[in-house]
């Protein structure tokens, strides 16, 4: 069993290194091709010199190359140098510490919120099997599934409501969908409702019989989304003005700033794989235990 | 086909209908600009008022609406050729062809949907004529939207591969390009056809997103996208309402989208 479980978890970090690690190396080539990406406007300041100019070009030489600007970058960034950015001339490193706390907060309250809707509706309609509310839940989460993630963080700028709850808004009606399919399903199951028939209390049924059919397919449910949420904080931060990692990945691929790219690219991967890999492995776990 | 399906189809046939009408409603086009009536409320000569360079609102609605639900279905095929393509043959062909084919299908995946296309799009050249975005924004789309569906045709194509029609097939001597596409295509085909009208809404939301952010189609071209990106400089909902139409157009014809595929979705799962 432990033996299982380690070699399950040695094969989801080799997955997520190599993931992670080609990821970065799709990001750095995708920018590299773009065109244009030999231009720098700062070339064409009057100010500098013809050993400035000399010194920007060379710079943008050691770039040419995708894969030795890449394995040079990645030996950089074992010694904890995630290099520096072009367009906003600070060390990549210090623009990740500083902005990343706010995205954690950010997906962190919007996934906390989200699944609290998300659950809170989708047991109610398990439980209460009206078919109006299943039908008002389905209209509610449906709604917010037809508004673009944008449309929805341009709202809470016009209202004034906290970033957390437009990512709350566009996670919600995905995790909603999924949770209630799988607790409808779990509810039509033959045993349970024998234990209903029984007449076991709702949360005895919850929490002895349900959970246990559905739990590890709303654990694999909450790492996708973990995946969403990421994703959602790109047009949140964006159009909300906070200074998150998602602006900044905004901000890294309008001015094609190839070492902040190829970093946010790794640490999305890695946090979103890590993400799914962590539900895998407490899923394993868990249905280890029941067996 | 039970009521609200009847309807959802009505609608989506309507707006296509007044989209593709466009040339007779809005004769004078989307880019005209009534300098003398920049910004103004709705009005007998401008249904839904103009936009801050004076271009009739109502008009750039129409065709915006043409554009995207002409090029969304174009994306939603070439995805699914691609995803029948990569996912089917892999599926179909088994072992390290499967293996590999779904490591690149996860790479994709691992990168959330709208990051991956926003650095996808700001790599393109963003300085194109207006119908030039319009190509390559719906092209972006196709191209790397096709990796859920594959990964549900490879595992489509795999089961298809071990099952007994195909078995027999095989040792009457059927091999090859003929026996996938005799034997395993045509039962992929009801994936196919669902995995192709899903993607439709999904592409449509995702161009609206990517103009918000400024990444979709150029100016003076309408899209969804272009036509929310006017929400951004409102103060409050109740001031200018009438903005708020291509939003209530498009919650519409997504949602339409949805009940009519709610059927799909199951095959497509």
């Amino acid at each position: 069993m432990l033996s299982s479980m380690l070699k399950r978890i040695a094969r989801h970090g080799l997955t997520l290194i190599a993931t992670a690690l080609l990821g970065g190396l799709l990001a750095t080539a995708l920018v590299r091709l773009a065109p244009g990406f030999d231009v720098d406007e700062q070339q064409l300041d009057p100010h500098l010199n013809s050993e400035s100019v000399q010194a920007l070009r060379q710079k943008r030489l050691d770039q040419h190359n995708v894969f030795r600007f890449y394995f040079q970058s990645l030996r950089r960034a074992a010694r904890g140098d995630l290099g520096t950015s072009l367009s906003l001339g600070q060390p990549v490193s210090a623009l990740l510490r500083e902005r990343a706390p706010l995205t954690l907060r950010l997906v962190a309250i919007g996934l906390l919120l989200s699944w609290a809707v998300a659950m809170a509706m989708a047991m109610s309609a398990a439980w209460l099997r009206v078919s109006a509310y299943d039908a008002l839940t389905t209209v509610i989460s449906g709604t917010f599934l037809c508004i673009p993630a944008a449309v929805l963080a341009l709202l809470s700028v016009l209202w004034n409501v906290p970033g957390a709850l437009a990512v709350a808004l566009i996670v919600f009606p995905r995790v909603y969908r999924y949770a209630r399919n799988l607790l409808a399903k779990a509810y039509s199951l033959p045993h349970i409702i024998t234990a209903r028939a029984k007449g076991l209390s709702e949360l005895r049924i919850l929490f002895w019989h349900v959970v246990p059919v559905a739990g590890p397919q709303l654990l694999a449910v909450a790492g996708v989304s973990v995946s969403i949420a990421v994703g959602a904080t790109i047009p949140v931060e964006a159009l909300c003005g906070l200074a998150g990692v998602g602006q900044l990945a905004w901000q890294a691929a309008l001015a094609r700033d190839l070492p902040l790219l190829m970093n946010i690219t790794i640490l999305v991967t890695l946090v979103t794989l890590l993400a799914n890999s962590g539900a895998d492995v407490v899923g394993h776990l868990l249905r280890g235990q029941e067996a | 086909m039970n009521l609200w399906r009847k309807l959802a189809c009505s609608v989506l046939l309507l707006v296509v209908g007044l989209s593709l009408a466009a040339n007779w409603l809005a004769p004078s086009g989307y880019a005209r600009q009534y300098r003398e009536a920049a910004d103004a409320p709705p009005s007998r000569e401008h249904w839904l008022g103009t936009d801050d360079i004076g271009r009739d609102r109502f008009a750039r609605v129409l065709y915006g609406t043409r554009i995207s639900l002409l090029l969304a279905p174009a994306a939603a095929l070439l995805s699914t050729l691609m995803a029948a393509l990569v996912g089917g043959l892999a599926g179909y062909l088994g072992g390290a062809w499967a293996r590999g084919a779904m490591a690149v299908t996860d790479l994709f995946l691992s990168l959330p949907w709208l990051f991956l296309l926003i650095t996808v799009r700001a790599v393109m050249p963003l300085n194109v004529s207006p119908l030039f975005s319009v190509l390559v924004t719906f092209l972006m789309l196709g191209l790397l939207g096709w990796t859920s569906a594959a990964r549900v045709l490879c595992s489509t194509a795999g089961s298809l591969r071990d099952s007994d029609f195909v078995r027999q097939a095989r040792a009457s001597g059927i091999r090859g390009a003929r026996l996938f596409w005799i034997h395993v295509l045509p039962n992929l085909k009801p994936v196919l056809y669902a995995q192709f009208w899903i993607s439709i809404p999904a592409f449509i939301l995702s161009e609206a997103n990517l103009g918000i952010l400024g990444l979709g189609v150029a100016e003076p071209m309408p899209s969804w996208g272009s036509l929310l990106k006017e929400l951004e400089g409102l103060i409050s909902v109740g001031e200018e309402p009438w903005k708020f139409v291509p939003l209530v157009l498009l919650v519409v014809v997504v949602t339409s989208f949805q009940l009519v595929l709610s059927k799909q979705e199951e095959v497509a799962a």
